[in-house]
């Protein structure tokens, strides 16, 4: 089978299983995206509020600025985010990982699958939600048809750099019991320097440059802003190419870290 | 024998050290963590008071103030009502409740107070150091008046999140995954980082009702401020009294209904 097909068709059925195995724990998982979505709209209210107070508008952005803004990093998010890092350790320690290395594939495409399955359920549950926020919040958007297209690529892109990074990141998990200090870290940088707490116009000057050279804008702000029309048709090419850069270094980490990892876990395990 | 439970509390407390000093770094993630958590809850309100200078009539010093009462009381929660109430779900589905039920002391008591994980109260350190440092920067005179209503709010906001947890807990006589529920409170209890005068009025509403995550952080934080109402702390005051009344009763209901693991 030539190399497109057989990933096609593993991915076909691995998808498949993914999205069963995601139906079986769906009330678990709909008390999970509760999470996802309490968060955007307590930042919602807090800059709309800021907003109000100075005067309807903090550097340019209304309450319906805002509110768009955040609805659409709702979604930007549950598509980009990855629970890896969470799991990894669990799954060495559990003995699940030898199982996955027994496999003729890397172990990174289930995990590819089981979490589009799951992000493909839980939209049953987020795009209601999405409705009542939005109809709460009065959103105000700026898209058109060139924004949304734009947004398709980014937003695939963004996956995969967020994806990428995060799995590489998981593999401390072979050098180390204490993952949690590692991943609480990371997650800090990234709720700060990904646009989630605030967009990143509203961060301070400093912190915004830092975001710049980091890959965390371009794994959430990134789509957003390109779906909201805030990034100017002569920066997408440059965003793109950005986003690409990081995919390269991430599989790169990826890749030197991987056999690593599995040269250390088969001379452990014996 | 009137001091029975207090000295039951210490040996539990007692048991709690001695499995946690087993680990010594356990210490050290912990401060690390509780600290990160604290940075970015401060470095958060830092970024939103960048661009205003009050927030709904709230203070830099006064929201400091909050972010300090989050974390004394979610310090407070997390270091023995949540272990001790998420162990007493697992015992009813494992058996293991049985062997409490033996034991000549009263049932609820012992299922709330049995785990305490001391490394926690590294949040309530630093949540009150923290309320202490942004209580020097108020405007407000805080005087006796302010320190008094401050305490009565907390043991009632306290009481309401402790009946709360209770009744979630009892739950788990006839549902098997609570556990689920509780990841609802925490969810929502990270809303109460802000003051929930914030949110539009059906969130306020669940955060009060629902989830009481008003009563234990925003009333307290207004007390300090010296801007709480009588009638919301009485409010407090009598919520408190009946959910603890309340939740008692749903307890011995579930006991008297539960017929052990065994055949």
């Amino acid at each position: 089978m030539s190399g497109l097909r057989y990933f096609a068709a593993l991915y076909g059925t691995l998808t498949r299983t993914g999205i069963a195995l995601q139906i079986q724990y769906r009330a678990a998982n709909v008390i999970w995206m509760l999470g996802g979505i309490i968060e955007p709209v307590i930042y919602l209210v807090v800059w709309s509020t800021v907003a109000r107070e100075q005067g309807g508008s903090a550097d340019g952005w209304t309450p319906a600025d805002f509110a768009a803004y955040y609805v659409t990093l709702m979604f930007v998010n549950h598509l980009t985010f990855a629970w890896v890092m969470h799991v990894f350790q669990f799954r060495i320690q559990q003995g699940e990982l030898s199982f996955a290395l027994l496999r003729p594939i890397h172990p990174i495409h289930s995990d590819i699958a089981d979490n589009l399955g799951f992000k493909l359920v839980m939209l049953v549950v987020l795009i209601p939600a999405a409705l009542v926020v939005a109809w709460t919040f009065e959103p105000r958007w700026n898209t058109g048809l060139a924004e949304t297209l734009a947004f398709v690529p980014a937003l695939i892109l963004a996956f995969s750099v967020r994806f990428l990074t995060e799995w590489s990141l998981a593999l401390a998990a072979f050098w180390t019991t204490r993952v949690t200090a590692v991943n609480n870290v990371y997650f800090t940088a990234l709720i700060f320097l990904s646009g989630r707490v605030a967009p990143i116009d509203m961060l301070p000057g400093w912190l915004q440059t830092v975001s710049a050279s980091l890959p965390f804008y371009w794994m959430v702000a990134f789509p957003v802003e390109v779906m909201l029309g805030r990034v100017p048709p002569g920066e997408l090419a440059a965003g793109f190419a950005t986003q690409l850069a990081w995919i390269a270094a991430a599989l790169g980490m990826l890749s030197l870290v991987w056999t690593r990892a599995v040269r250390r876990f088969g001379a452990v395990g014996g | 024998m009137r001091f029975h439970k207090l000295r039951v509390l210490w040996v539990f407390f007692r048991i709690g050290a001695m499995n946690e000093m087993a680990y010594r770094a356990n210490f050290f993630i912990q401060l690390f963590e509780s600290l990160l958590n604290l940075g970015t809850a401060l470095a958060i309100v830092a970024v939103v008071f960048g661009r205003t200078e009050t927030l709904a009539g709230w203070t830099p010093p006064e929201l400091v103030a909050l972010v300090g009462v989050y974390f004394l009381v979610l310090g407070a929660i997390s270091l023995v009502i949540a272990p001790s109430l998420e162990r007493f779900m697992d015992d009813v589905r494992t058996g293991n409740l049985d062997f409490t039920l033996t034991k000549p002391e009263d049932s609820q008591f012992l299922v709330s107070f049995s785990e305490f994980r001391i490394w926690k109260s590294l949040d309530v350190v630093l949540g009150a150091g923290v309320l202490a440092a942004a209580l020097t920067r108020m405007s407000t005179e805080v005087g006796v008046t302010e320190a008094l209503t401050f305490g009565v709010a907390l043991i009632a906001g306290a009481t309401i999140v402790y009946s709360f947890w209770v009744m979630l807990a009892t739950l788990s006589f006839w549902f098997i995954r609570v556990e689920n529920i509780l990841m609802i409170f925490w969810s929502m209890y990270a809303a109460g980082r802000w003051p929930v005068g914030i949110y539009p009025p059906w969130l306020r509403w669940t955060l009060t009702l629902v989830v009481p995550v008003a009563f234990a952080v925003t009333v307290p934080a207004r007390a300090i401020g010296g801007r709480l109402e009588p009638g919301t702390l009485f409010g407090a005051l009598a919520l408190g009294a009946g959910l603890f009344v309340f939740s008692r009763w749903f307890w011995r209901f579930g006991i008297r209904h539960y017929s052990g693991a065994s055949a």
